[in-house]
């Protein structure tokens, strides 16, 4: 049996952690942990940050130095921290409500600044650890305690919003492809820029269970039949995409990082000095 | 204590000349505080611009009576010439821009805009020119406190065309 | 003389906040606080610090306090719905005891109100705006030189008791300019960063308070593992739903600040000696007040003056101290009438206390509050 060397990075003390069983929010938080150690990123100079909700717990299991902010604000203290110690690697733990509604303005204009950040959303449709409420990522007609119709609302797709606003790097993944996921959050540490992976996760309890699907393995299963990689999505015709949906790197394009751009005030500021 | 409220309209400059008509007084060992008022936007509208200079702390910020109230505009002149004493105030009015002088004894019209404009080449330096008039009128401070104060407030390319209006303005009353 | 500058009051807290430490500002700008935001643009990159705009209020506040726990000194400015924005997160900063100095240049209100004017209507804000249990500590220049100051006192403070300070000027004190001599940078005492007394071998909690009731939590990157909540938490640092837990913590909170009230109280006492009566003030309007006062004393009024600098935790004890002996005390305020319930409180009966209240964009004239003063002296008080 391989040995679980990632182990090292939980705290061991915190867990159990509070998610259901079957929630996909552990496999999203094992990857994240797979990722920093294969980037070998020194723990004391790795800072977990999350917003509120189930996605955002998770930071609270892991042995590092962790901020566990308010509902959507995790960008902001993201930057805050990033900005004042820019040799600080900061990793952003959300949710699909804490990261697209309450904390959609601070999610583009994170993308805008493209600060060095690595931002993990972990997409489960929905607001679970308030009982299963619609957010904007609930696919429509999808049904939700605030959408007992099928949710109208249409749906944000997080990636592109991240490209449009300015990202360096926008990768999508699932709870199923633990190793395509971990790569995915790998390659966003490696960018020197605003890094975005949506790493979609099953939620049998608040979303499943509403939604005729409560079996966590058949939510997953709904993962690999209906995941397509890039590569295979673009060649896919209109017709067969239905109910389909693309993973992978969407963009990857290093513009000026932020805390580097500002490097450049300082020295304008001083008069060339440095 | 002595109290001079500028008045104009927003972009005028009326807030520049009051602080360097303070930071003049300042450097003569006077005590100041400088005040504005304005309305939320940064360009047009009556705003207006207060200094008042002692040689105690001043403690109440604004000011109670006016010894001098310059206006730029019709607008200014109308709204901020009431609170004068009818014996010892003075308006100073731009002669072109308050065309109906409000029914104040003690009134002085000065073609402050259009000496910036004519003799200094710009308009922009309209507030200069009417510095250097409340500079004369006043008897508050030196001219050559005006001066230093002048190049220390203004861009440092502009200052000859600046001192040129404060001279300007200061000999035209 | 040679050091007099002719500063605005908005420039000299920023002036107050270099000297004080603060490294790091994000805001977002509002009226009539922008030219916070503008000097600390202008110098923070000069001093190796970081200025950033922000999204939004609520952006601004949590990128301070994402800056204050990776070590720096921080502060942000803002004015009327720009403070209401910023309660969220300062009730983070309360609960999650991150230094942080938030200034709120007072406008008139509510909503959009009078952008550009004057008011103290935040006052009780600045004391219950946001939700839930926790102490504030509120300090209320009157002119440009204090405003100096007590931006130091309260970045000290802010870092001292782990909390958030509010630095509750108005627009009066923010836009005034005065000609003002700021102490040279020797003559300051500034309260460094607290830093963790035990290594984490030596079983270092992170929420454990000192002998003063503050924790000290590591600043991030310095090797702690620390985790940090808005959730309650036991001194690990991670919640607790444990009814003991949550008790001593609010009450813990609360007392960091009680304890040290007695310090942090900073009021003037003028013409107090023989008065018989009193105008309590704050602020600009301390300003007017004083005028007032002084022409009433030339008309042989024995009334004298407090002016509070410290607002929150608010002065029972000077207050207490004075109604005593005075016959009553006027509290002339610009807004609907706030802090003069908080004197009649404190008063306890011992004396009457009246409210001036103006709510109209205008400043009070000496006049309208010698008028009023001289009503208390007619015996019309009640």
């Amino acid at each position: 049996m391989k040995e679980r060397t990632y182990e090292k990075y939980f705290r061991q003390n915190r867990l159990p952690h509070i998610w259901c069983p079957g929630c996909g929010n552990g496999i999203a938080m094992k990857a994240i942990v797979l990722a920093v150690e294969k980037q070998k990123l020194p723990r004391d100079k790795t800072i977990i940050v999350s917003g509120i909700g189930c996605s955002s717990r998770a930071s609270g299991y892991m042995d590092f130095d962790t901020l566990h902010t308010a509902h959507g604000r995790a960008i902001p203290f993201a930057t805050g921290i990033k900005l004042a110690n820019p040799e600080l690697n900061v990793i952003v733990i959300t949710g699909d409500g804490d990261c697209t509604a309450i904390g959609g303005n601070h999610f583009i204009h994170g993308a805008r600044r493209n600060i060095d950040l690595t931002v993990v959303l972990f997409n489960n449709t929905i607001y679970g650890m308030t009982g299963g409420q619609a957010s904007p990522m609930t696919p429509l007609h999808k049904k939700a305690t605030t959408a007992p119709y099928g949710s109208v609302d249409r749906p944000f797709d997080a990636c592109k919003l991240a490209q449009a606003a300015g990202a360096s790097y926008v990768a999508r993944s699932t709870a199923f492809h633990v190793q395509h996921l971990t790569s995915m959050i790998a390659e966003g540490i490696a960018c020197k820029g605003f890094s975005f992976i949506e790493a979609l996760v099953q939620c049998p309890t608040a979303y499943g269970r509403k939604n005729k699907m409560p079996d966590p393995s058949e939510m997953m299963k709904w993962m690999r039949d209906n995941a397509v990689m890039k590569a295979a999505w673009d060649k896919l015709p209109e017709d067969k995409r239905t109910d389909k949906f693309p993973i992978g790197v969407f963009h990857e394009q290093q513009t000026v990082e932020y805390t580097k751009a500002y490097r450049e005030v300082i020295e304008l500021a001083q008069g060339g000095r440095k | 204590m002595k109290q001079l409220r500028l008045s104009g309209s927003g972009g005028q400059g009326v807030i520049t000349a009051a602080i360097i008509f303070a930071e003049a007084a300042m450097s003569e060992g006077r005590q100041v505080v400088q005040s504005q008022s304005y309305g939320p936007e940064a360009r047009g509208g009556a705003s207006k611009a207060e200094v008042i200079i002692d040689d105690k702390p001043i403690y109440h910020p604004k000011i109670i009576k006016p010894d001098i109230v310059l206006s730029l505009t019709q607008k200014a002149a109308d709204k901020y010439y009431k609170d004068l004493d009818e014996k010892t105030g003075l308006l100073v009015v731009d002669e072109d821009l308050v065309p109906d002088i409000p029914d104040f004894p003690n009134v002085i019209k000065v073609p402050v805009t259009r000496i910036a404009s004519e003799q200094v080449g710009k308009m922009l330096f309209t507030n200069i020119v009417a510095l250097g008039v409340l500079v004369k009128l006043s008897k508050l401070i030196s001219f050559a406190s005006a001066e230093a104060s002048v190049k220390k407030r203004v861009p440092p390319h502009t200052i000859e065309q600046n001192i040129k209006a404060l001279k300007l303005g200061y000999d035209a009353v | 003389m040679n050091n007099m500058k002719l500063m605005q009051g908005n420039e000299a807290c920023a002036a107050g906040a270099i000297a004080a430490g603060v490294r790091f500002f994000g805001g977002y700008p509002i009226t009539p606080s922008t030219e916070i935001a503008e000097t600390m643009a202008k110098v923070l990159p000069s001093v190796d610090g970081c200025f950033v705009q922000m999204e939004d209020e609520i952006g601004g506040m949590g990128v301070v306090l994402g800056a204050s726990l990776a070590g720096k000194k921080v502060l942000t400015a803002t004015s009327g719905p720009g403070f209401s924005l910023k309660q969220e997160l300062i009730g983070y900063a309360a609960c999650a005891e991150i230094p942080v100095v938030i200034v709120n240049v007072q406008r008139v209100g509510p909503s959009t109100g009078q952008p550009t004017s004057p008011a103290q209507g935040d006052v009780m804000q600045a004391r219950w705006g946001t939700h839930g249990d926790h102490p504030m500590i509120a300090l209320s220049p009157w002119t440009v030189r204090e405003t100096f100051d007590a931006t130091v006192m309260a970045v000290n403070y802010a870092e001292r008791f782990r909390t958030p300070v509010i630095l509750l000027m108005d627009e009066i004190v923010g836009h005034l300019r005065e000609n003002i001599e700021l102490p040279k940078s020797d003559e300051l005492n500034i309260y460094p960063r607290r830093r963790p007394s035990k290594t984490r071998a030596q079983g270092y909690e992170p929420y454990a308070p000192e002998k003063d009731l503050v924790p000290n939590p590591a600043d991030f990157g310095t090797g702690y593992h620390i985790h940090v909540t808005g959730l309650v938490h036991d001194y690990t640092g991670f919640p607790s739903g444990s009814p003991a837990v949550t008790e001593e913590f609010i009450d813990r909170l609360h007392k960091k600040i009680a304890i040290a009230q007695d310090e942090i109280t900073h009021y003037d006492e003028f013409f107090m000696d023989d008065a018989e009566y009193a105008v309590l003030s704050y602020g600009g309007v301390a300003r007017t007040a004083y005028e007032a006062v002084r022409q009433a004393r030339e008309k042989g009024i024995k009334v004298g003056m407090i002016r509070l600098m410290t607002i929150w935790p608010f002065a029972d004890k000077v207050i207490r101290r004075n109604a005593e002996k005075l016959k009553g005390i006027l509290v002339p305020e610009l807004n609907y009438g706030q802090l003069k319930y908080e004197v009649e409180r404190a008063a306890a009966g011992k004396c009457p206390v009246k409210l001036l209240a103006k709510y109209n964009t205008e400043i009070f004239t000496p006049s309208e509050i010698l008028k009023a003063i001289e009503n208390l002296e007619g015996g019309r008080i009640l």
